[in-house]
């Protein structure tokens, strides 16, 4: 709906401004869309890709030649200008097609989960990339199932649990109003862990969660707690201390329950 | 273009540099300049096989028995103009089938331009324009052909060429309004079958209508691809029978007319949903 591709069912949109479904057309010269599926046409060259879709927003072959240039320096693909996009890469792909949305130089970016399916090299690329971006005055519309994507290149970010907003903030609000600064992990022998978790139901944690292989504490300094832990006479197999995070955000806010 | 007097980038650019369908109708210029050369063997030699078979090897046979029923011209005479006509509507279900159908579904040339300022209209007209094109490359071919060989009757056979390439749309636009709705590309096995085929053989093509049962002549009579063959041969052969001829403009002109208002809203409603 915000890319003017979809019209509103219910409610109020204005984007830019405008009315998405009267001015359609000339909101959507003003954003960039990066689609989760590429939408790139694999027999063309990567500069001919980059053609046809300045064309399409009307810019005149020279601006185009003139952006191309630039914007494959800027994703680091112009040295495969040349090259059919069929046999690139699935990170070189999301390069370009990152690259084809910025050929009308948009005020807003719009990326459907950029980085899915990328090696983790490919990703850090992309996501620095995003950040210029943004750094250049570029707003970027982002949705992501990786929340340490969001934790990236979000300023502010919404939670959304079958369609409704379950929370909203920045990343650091968020874990800060969500979830505690450090989570320990205990994991015990499987014939210990019921009885663990019996003892540690009255631990003076601001959370705790026990999952089937695990035990969480939702702690404000974790070393202490594994520290009192051990002294009230557990001994966990292993354990783990580590910060809060947007993921532990996201699973009290959405449940653990996998659905759909 | 732009509302209200707002200046929004691009909108006053795409107006000094072509409107809307025509940027779309780049994008398939583009396309094609990488893959013309697999459609040369269709484009470029189908259409001579077809004179050489038809006209020629069949022509010789059926000569020898008299050409009284076919208006007393040689049988290639006879039926180049048809197969000049019988063409352009092949390369139309050609071009406004799978192609339609795989921007949505296979390399997504629509919905790549559907982020941009191109409306679904602009998209189908743009993709209408480049199959126009296309037909009309081709109908040129054979209606050179047809000159080469001698199996023409009058210079007003300059005239079946636009004629071929209308006769052509009455088909790509309609078909295109239907192919960008189609689910899966298994339907047009049946336009191919249950389409082209009858009408390319009981459409006054390869035999003159005259030798099908009356309520079978009637039928061709309501086809549009023998609206497009009666006005190509008789200008190929230069018997014009004007009130007929602007019957047969008519028929082809509404049903292009009427595909092309379908299409801007099919592909609304597949693409703007």
């Amino acid at each position: 709906m915000i890319g003017c591709v979809s019209p509103p069912t219910a409610g109020e949109l204005t984007i830019l401004g405008r009315d998405p479904v009267r001015d359609g057309s000339a909101i959507r010269a003003r954003l960039g869309v990066v689609p989760q599926e590429d939408t790139l046409d694999v027999e063309l060259t990567v500069v001919e890709n980059l053609l046809v879709y300045g064309r399409y927003f009307g810019l005149p072959r020279r601006v185009i030649r003139e952006r191309t240039a630039a914007l494959l320096e800027f994703v680091q693909l112009a040295d495969r200008a040349r090259d059919k996009v069929d046999p690139l890469s699935g990170g070189l792909k999301r390069r370009l097609t990152i690259a084809r949305s910025l050929i009308n130089e948009p005020e807003i970016l719009i990326l459907d989960e950029p980085t899915t399916g990328l090696d983790p090299q490919a990703r850090h690329v992309v996501w620095d990339r995003l950040f210029r971006l943004k750094q250049r005055g570029v707003t970027l519309i982002l949705t992501t199932h990786y929340m340490d994507e969001a934790e990236q290149l979000c300023d502010r970010l919404v939670v959304m649990d079958h369609g409704r907003f379950a929370a909203e903030g920045s990343p650091r609000d968020l874990i800060t109003h969500y979830c505690s600064p450090e989570v320990l992990e205990l994991r015990f022998n499987p014939e210990l862990h019921d009885l663990a978790a019996d003892k540690l139901k009255d631990f003076p944690a601001e959370r705790s969660e026990v999952l089937a292989d695990r035990i969480l504490l939702y702690v404000t300094d974790g070393d202490a707690a594994l520290a009192a832990v051990r002294a009230s006479g557990l001994e966990p197999v292993t354990s783990l201390v580590r910060r809060g995070t947007l993921e532990d955000v996201f699973l009290r806010l959405t449940g653990r329950r996998l659905e759909d | 273009m732009a509302s209200a007097g707002i200046a929004v980038p691009g909108a006053g650019i795409g107006w000094r540099y072509g409107s809307r369908s025509v940027r779309a109708f780049g994008c398939w210029l583009t396309v094609y300049r990488r893959i013309w050369r697999s459609s040369i063997w269709s484009s470029v030699l189908g259409p001579l096989f077809f004179l050489g078979a038809m006209g020629l090897g069949l022509g010789g046979l059926v000569d020898r028995h008299g050409t009284a029923s076919l208006g007393g011209v040689s049988y290639l005479a006879f039926v180049a103009p048809a197969i000049l006509a019988t063409g352009a509507m092949n390369t139309a279900m050609g071009e406004a089938s799978y192609p339609v159908f795989g921007s949505v579904k296979w390399n997504k040339i629509y919905v790549a331009a559907q982020a941009s300022p191109l409306r679904p209209g602009d998209i189908f007209r743009g993709h209408l324009m480049f199959m126009t094109m296309r037909i009309a490359m081709n109908a040129a071919l054979v209606t050179v052909y047809m000159r080469a060989l001698g199996a023409t009757r009058s210079a007003w056979v300059v005239l079946a060429w636009p004629v071929a390439t209308l006769t052509g749309l009455a088909f790509a636009a309609p078909i295109a309004a239907w192919a960008v709705t189609v689910k899966s590309e298994n339907n047009f096995a049946y336009l191919f079958r249950f389409g082209m085929m009858p009408l390319m053989l009981f459409s006054g093509t390869f035999f003159p209508i005259s030798q099908l049962p009356g309520w079978l002549r009637l039928l061709a009579y309501a086809t549009p691809l023998w609206h497009g063959v009666d006005l190509c041969r008789m200008l190929s052969l230069g018997h014009v029978d004007l009130p007929l001829a602007l019957i047969n403009v008519a028929y082809l002109a509404v049903l292009a007319g009427l595909g092309v208002w379908a299409g801007a809203r099919t592909y609304r409603r597949r693409l703007y949903a």
